[in-house]
């Protein structure tokens, strides 16, 4: 539980501390004969209780800020729960994150134990291990190489060859996979099937926004809705449920408040057809993406990124102006607005949703994962009365067909 | 998450207003915990002070032995002198104190030279404050360690601890190189050496933990510490002997943990009486500094991964 009214009490920094100190009494004579606020409380998760059997696989899932996040930091202790319970029974690992603890100073061989170690292994099990981890990262030959020359995808690599090799009764684990190139990840998702599957008895608790990892790797699923438990079953009917309650939702445009300490941050985001605003998205559609932004100290260039992904969560397209050169504010603002011309993205009619990122020259400060959902609708571009069958491909492509005789072959087979 | 059904602390009835699916799917608990450790563990929300979890520490002993060496191993990885700083920094100290103070200020040194006298205070005031000086930044300078996974995290602040140890011996061989240049023999007292460097690093664990754990909430602390300890030094007494002091106002000097050890160490060096209720009133104030350390560490741990 979190109180919110209390935030703005909270004392943040030591200043704050003293002065919150100082003026205490004076606070409690301002407030006499007048009524004390209430305190406005935020249960992140409340009335959950499931079960999970031995060898079970379960995937979490459920919008941003449903819950799912903090539902992995309680099971995983990372978090103590204001009230309730949970039982484990078992050795439990978690995984929300890859390379925790990684030193870029430290060689390969180095960060292996020590990552192994912070993953909760013992020596002996991380020396047994030791070559399989060292096999399944194909960094034999850097072995005694600081990480921080490692290429990222080397680093990534190790970071996760030492967590799949974690054998735990109980392993919790957050999107991981959503790391290293794609050859790479089907080898993650391999592994995590193998644990999942391999008759391990282990028991596994899997989050994920993508519909069709879980899908894959799950027997059962939970699904959390604004921090309560709205279903849990077996895997295909809760995706199901979830794909549906998505659609309910739908968003074209949102308005963000700057997370605490962020340098640039997204005010307000909006996707439209620049055809007409407002009206629902069709199919050959010229998109555009607006975004408002605040920063603070003032910016000429914030660093804007986004990616588009389809109702199962897999990403299809994106672009950042992180790696474009194009043209900075001539002076430095503490608001301002990006028009990104997406132009025609040839999506196929569906559910979309769009990620954002913004931050400065150094990092991402604000990041809405999915927070722009709309709906393609199906437009008959070219007075065919006829649509691409769904489900064909994820894009439709276009593209211009040009057809011409063949004047070589054409006599040959008699034409 | 097996609730076997034999199990007594499991709540039978678990309210929830979860629609269900289908709910024999998930009730497939296996009746006994077949292959499983035995190992339970129960979260729960805690209040007030939390005892610390000796047996957890225990088990994972390991850790914190890796989380030393890590600390050990970057330390001096990227500097062109490399483990010499650990000899130049305190012998640098060493050489201006001398000229400064021993010299040029003139404070007494009880009848060895002053180069040795204030060496044997550094020794412990130098590992001192650099064990809680990296100890009060190893948490908000390791967040992951704290919001993306659970360890004991009593450990994160304790390694700075343990690398200082490396550091402390390695200044023990300077000192020891002193002694023969100077011609000065310990006596038997030396033989407690071991006892004072226990005390010492149960005060640099107390003081490292509370700062750790302030600074976490407050990051003010960032700046507080150097300064702190920029202070606390003129409050021990490396520069100056413990004679000093009047005699009446001495327990107030032992108070502060440092104030004994360092006598005690010279005392153990040197060749001299020690100072036993001065090293009374600090060996108790150490281990008081200590508990309340852990404790307030404890106490304020649950709520790390919220404002980390």
């Amino acid at each position: 539980m979190y109180r919110l009214g209390a935030t703005q009490r909270r004392t943040e920094t030591f200043q704050e501390l003293i002065k919150s100190l100082v003026l205490a009494p004076v606070r409690k004579l301002h407030r006499m004969g007048e009524q004390i606020p209430e305190q406005e409380e935020f249960w992140a998760l409340q009335d959950i209780s499931f079960e999970v059997g031995q060898g079970d696989v379960i995937g979490i899932i459920g919008r941003n800020g449903a819950g799912k996040s903090t539902l992995l930091k309680v099971l995983s202790r990372i978090v103590e729960p204001t009230r309730g319970q949970v039982l484990l029974r078992g050795r439990v690992a978690s995984l929300l994150e890859v390379g925790t603890g990684f030193h870029p100073e430290l060689t390969g061989r180095e960060n292996i134990y020590l990552n192994g170690s912070i993953l909760g292994m013992k020596r002996r099990e991380i020396e047994s291990k030791f070559d399989e981890i060292v096999s399944f990262a194909e960094v034999e030959k850097f072995l005694d190489t600081p990480v921080k020359r490692y290429s990222s995808g080397m680093y990534v690599r190790l970071a996760f060859a030492v967590a799949a090799h974690l054998e735990p009764e109980i392993l919790i684990v957050d999107e991981v996979l959503a790391v290293g190139d794609a050859e790479f990840q089907k080898k993650c998702l391999g592994k995590m099937r193998e644990v999942a599957q391999g008759g391990s008895g282990r028991t596994v608790v899997f989050v994920s926004h993508n519909m069709a990892a879980v899908h894959a790797l799950c027997k059962t699923a939970l699904m959390l809705q604004k921090g309560r438990l709205v279903a849990i079953g077996p895997v295909g009917d809760i995706v199901q449920r979830y794909l549906a309650a998505s659609v309910e939702g739908e968003r074209n445009s949102i308005e963000a408040k700057r997370p605490m300490g962020a340098p640039v941050w997204f005010r307000r985001a909006e996707v439209f057809s620049a055809e007409a605003v407002g009206r629902p998205i069709r199919m050959g559609d010229e998109l555009t993406l607006r975004i408002h932004f605040g920063a603070d100290p003032a910016i000429r260039m914030p660093r804007f990124g986004w990616v588009l992904s389809d109702s199962l969560g897999t990403r299809l397209v994106g672009a950042n102006n992180r790696y474009q050169a194009d043209a900075p504010l001539e002076r430095p603002a503490r608001a301002g607005i990006i028009s990104c011309r997406l132009g025609m993205v040839p999506l196929m009619p569906g559910r979309y949703q769009i990620s954002l990122w913004i931050g400065n020259d150094a990092a991402d400060s604000h990041i809405l994962l999915d927070s722009l959902q709309f709906e393609v609708v199906a437009h008959d571009l070219w007075g065919q009365a006829k649509t691409p069958p769904l489900g064909s491909s994820a894009l439709w492509w276009p593209a211009t067909f040009e057809i011409e005789h063949d004047t070589q072959t054409a006599p040959a087979l008699g034409g | 998450m097996t609730f076997p059904a034999e199990n007594p602390v499991v709540d039978p009835s678990p309210t929830t207003t979860a629609e269900r699916v289908n709910p024999q799917s998930h009730q497939t608990s296996v009746p006994q915990a077949g292959g499983g450790s035995g190992h339970v563990s129960v979260i729960r929300a805690r209040r007030g002070w939390i005892a610390v979890d000796w047996a957890e520490l225990w088990e994972h002993r390991e850790l914190l032995g890796f989380l030393v060496q890590r600390d050990i191993k970057v330390r001096y990885k990227q500097t062109v002198l490399g483990v010499a700083w650990a000899v130049l920094q305190p012998v640098f100290a060493m050489l201006i104190f001398t000229l400064i103070f021993g010299r040029f200020a003139k404070i007494p040194s009880e009848d060895v030279p002053y180069a040795v006298f204030v060496y044997a205070g550094l020794l412990p005031w130098t590992f001192f404050s650099t064990s809680v000086t990296q100890a009060a930044q190893s948490l908000i300078s390791q967040e992951a360690l704290l919001t993306k996974i659970y360890l004991p995290r009593l450990f994160v602040p304790a390694a700075p601890v343990g690398g200082a140890l490396v550091d402390l011996s390695i200044s023990f061989g300077v000192f020891a190189v002193l002694m023969v240049w100077y011609q000065q023999v310990p006596g038997w007292g030396i033989v407690f050496l071991p006892l004072l460097v226990l005390m010492t690093v149960v005060a640099a664990l107390g003081v490292g933990l509370m700062l750790a754990a302030l600074t976490v909430s407050y990051r003010d602390f960032r700046f507080v510490v150097p300064f702190m300890m920029q202070v606390w030094m003129y409050a021990s007494p490396v520069i100056y002997p413990v004679k000093l002091v009047p005699e009446e106002y001495r327990w107030v000097l032992a108070l502060n943990p440092l104030g004994g050890i360092i006598d005690g160490f010279r005392a153990a060096l040197l060749d001299r009486p020690f100072d036993l209720p001065t090293l009374g009133v600090s060996a108790a104030s150490s281990v008081g500094v200590f508990l309340l350390g852990m404790f307030y560490f404890r106490k304020m741990e649950r709520r790390f991964a919220d404002i980390a």
